[in-house]
């Protein structure tokens, strides 16, 4: 029986006792295999190949896909995805903290309409909510009609179709990822150590930063994943707010499949960002194993 | 009226100029293959794929009432996409297959068609006479043409101030109207106002001439509101936009909104493409196939099209027939045979084609 050394994690030890949990793995292993190494493979296996000229792979062993990725076009691209969605998930973190932070404090009433009150927009069609933000940030739409009505703007400014619109649509789109897993850390949280630390002469704030904060890291870790992942991979509001003018990596693998008909570069970028995610997944892991585990940084 | 879309009559076609020849001395087998013209069609099942939106609704049921012929209507968005079906597996289980010229060209060398048989289908004489010579197939050998059209600009007068003329009203917009313009970006649509302005041919594999009209479209791109290939007409509804590159057909859906908007060809010219129907090789069912084919060319039948769709039908009986009120709202039907003959059709460049898919990325995906 492994010990554990800080109090916020005690069940994620308890489950590793030799071979006993293999059958309880088996299930989750064969779905994995199925449904992630498989695939996976198959689109690593295609990055070797030339394309097709109607689409489709040719058996020609090449790694010209490999090499066209570090052209500085395609690695341009890259990086502004990296930033566009980093820059989203920054904001969702900013804006999506205070909220869980508050809806953890309603009493369980309120808490349940506020937790369906952030879902709730998942129950309309994506494209939909889409459009509306279209009409919304439109030269005559609603947001310039108001800016303009109340006289704080004279004519009407361009809002739609940059990179800053991407920004918000993606932004939009992904807050309640955000707020959902910090709302089940903060919710978890056992008030008996912030009580203590109030106690113990903390003011309020202090309490917040000593312990409120750093023991709600790894819902925000996760709740970044959760935006980031989906952000940098989006191609819909690129084109659709974004006027596409401004492209991401989604785009990009987006178009080498249905319009380039270039399937072994399209692979090839698909797997690139699946690397990168999963880079970006194992980086969250550590850290929040660290924070949760590790020896109390002084 | 619906004004129905397709989402992607984007990948509405072209036309191959060259290789003409080659079309007619490949392909699937030298003689068209014994049909029976008695056959008994209500034994025959009928599977035919085309653009969502692009045909009547009750088409299947009409043609099953006429002929007996059970019919299973499926949907493709591209070409691309009913290409790469067909030409996945030897039999596809599609009978006949909507797709534009160019790839009509390309299924054709690759044997994947079968010959028309024009006994079964004299409904071709409602066709214009250059509908029957068109380059990607002369003589229709293994297609009859459904739909057709061109490319141009779609815009507002009460918004540009003027009537432009030229490709370069839309590469270098005057400065009122930057900001306020947009350009398709799809497939070979993208270059063809760059190509077109410079003189040089759509289907140019020139490196320098691509290169020269890709500066020129990395310096447009920072005049333009947006790439759009699907809603471009309602940015001009809205105003949003005034003035943006359109296919013939599309500029009609903002007409049927505004009908203040107008459309132009250029001065350089434009391009033509051109959707066709054809029957696979592999059809079992060779003698329906061809009967839908005739069917569709009645010139009642295809009339539908420009009534609902706003596109050009090849049919001179259907285009004939048409209430001049229809053409009146919507000019772009009026377009003539020789006006239409008079632009550039897009040749379908084989492994060339990759320099635009490039050119696109680069143009995309440029700051």
């Amino acid at each position: 029986m492994t010990s554990t050394n800080h109090p916020a994690a005690p069940a994620a030890r308890t489950v590793r006792r030799g071979l006993a949990p293999v059958p309880f793995l088996a299930p989750g292993m064969i779905y994995l295999i199925l449904f992630m190494a498989l695939p996976v493979g198959l689109l690593a296996f295609y990055t070797f190949f030339k394309r097709g000229r109607f689409g489709g792979i040719v058996f020609e062993f090449t790694l010209d896909n490999w090499v066209k990725l570090f052209e500085p076009l395609y690695v341009g691209v890259i990086l502004q995805s990296i930033v566009l969605a980093g820059i989203v998930t920054l904001l969702a973190l900013l804006i999506g903290y205070p909220m869980a932070y508050a809806i953890a404090g309603l009493s369980p009433k309120w808490r349940t309409v506020a937790l369906v009150a952030v879902v709730l927009p998942f129950w309309t069609n994506f494209l939909i909510r889409t459009y509306a933000w279209i009409l919304l940030l439109n030269n005559a739409g609603w947001v310039n009609q108001w800016l303009q009505g109340l006289g704080i703007t004279d004519a009407p400014i361009s809002m739609l179709y940059t990179p800053q619109a991407i920004v918000v649509g993606l932004l939009y789109m992904y807050l309640p990822l955000m707020v959902l897993p910090l709302y089940a850390s903060l919710q978890q949280l056992d008030p008996s150590l912030r009580e203590a630390a109030t106690n113990l002469g903390a003011t309020p704030w202090r309490a917040f930063r000593t312990v409120t904060l750093p023991l709600s890291i790894p819902g925000a870790l996760t709740g970044c994943i959760f935006v980031f992942v989906p952000a940098m991979s989006n191609f819909v509001i690129p084109e659709l707010i974004g006027g596409g003018k401004t492209i991401m990596v989604g785009n990009l693998v987006r178009d080498q499949f249905f319009e380039a008909r270039d399937w072994p570069f399209g692979a090839t970028l698909a797997l690139l960002l699946t690397i990168l995610l999963v880079i970006v997944i194992v980086v969250q892991t550590a850290v929040s194993r660290r924070l949760t585990e590790g020896p109390r940084r002084g | 009226m619906t004004t129905t879309r397709r989402i992607v009559a984007a990948a509405a076609g072209t036309i191959a100029l060259a290789f003409a020849v080659s079309s007619c001395s490949s392909g699937g087998g030298d003689a068209v293959e014994t049909l029976d013209p008695n056959a008994d069609l209500s034994e025959q099942t009928l599977t035919v794929s085309i653009w969502a939106d692009y045909s009547p609704e009750d088409l299947a049921e009409k043609f099953e009432a006429e002929t007996g012929v059970k019919t299973t209507i499926v949907n493709h968005t591209t070409n691309e996409d009913i290409v790469a079906k067909l030409t996945a597996s030897a039999d596809s289980g599609i009978d006949v297959a909507f797709v534009s010229g160019q790839y009509a060209q390309a299924l054709g060398e690759q044997g994947l068609l079968a010959k028309l048989d024009k006994g079964l289908i004299p409904n071709e004489e409602n066709l214009y006479p250059e509908a029957l010579d068109l380059a990607y197939d002369p003589g229709n050998v293994y297609s009859e043409p459904y739909a057709w059209g061109t490319t141009g600009l779609c815009y507002r007068p009460d918004l540009t101030g003027y009537d432009p003329t030229s490709w370069n009203d839309l590469l270098n917009p005057k400065p009122e109207l930057v900001g306020k313009t947009t350009m398709l970006s799809t497939d070979r649509w993208l270059a063809e106002p760059a190509l077109k302005a410079a003189g040089n041919s759509i289907n140019t594999t020139d490196d320098d001439e691509l290169a020269a009209a890709k500066e020129q479209l990395l310096k447009t791109k920072s005049t333009l509101l947006a790439y759009d290939d699907t809603t471009f007409y309602s940015k001009l509804v809205s105003g949003e936009a005034a003035m943006v590159q359109a296919w013939d057909g599309w500029c009609n859906y903002g007409i049927a909104e505004d009908p203040s908007i107008e459309f132009v060809v250029p001065e350089e010219g434009s391009d033509l493409w051109v959707d066709t129907m054809t029957v696979l090789e592999s059809s079992k069912n060779k003698e329906a196939a061809m009967a839908f084919l005739n069917y569709i060319l009645d010139p009642e039948v295809q009339t539908w099209v420009a009534e609902n769709i706003l596109y050009k039908v090849p049919n001179k009986a259907a285009m004939d027939a048409l209430d001049p009120a229809l053409i009146e709202s919507y000019p772009t039907l009026g377009i003539t045979v020789d006006e239409l003959m008079e632009q550039e059709a897009i040749v379908d460049l084989g492994e060339d084609s990759l320099k635009y898919v490039d050119l696109n990325a680069e143009v995309l995906a440029t700051n």
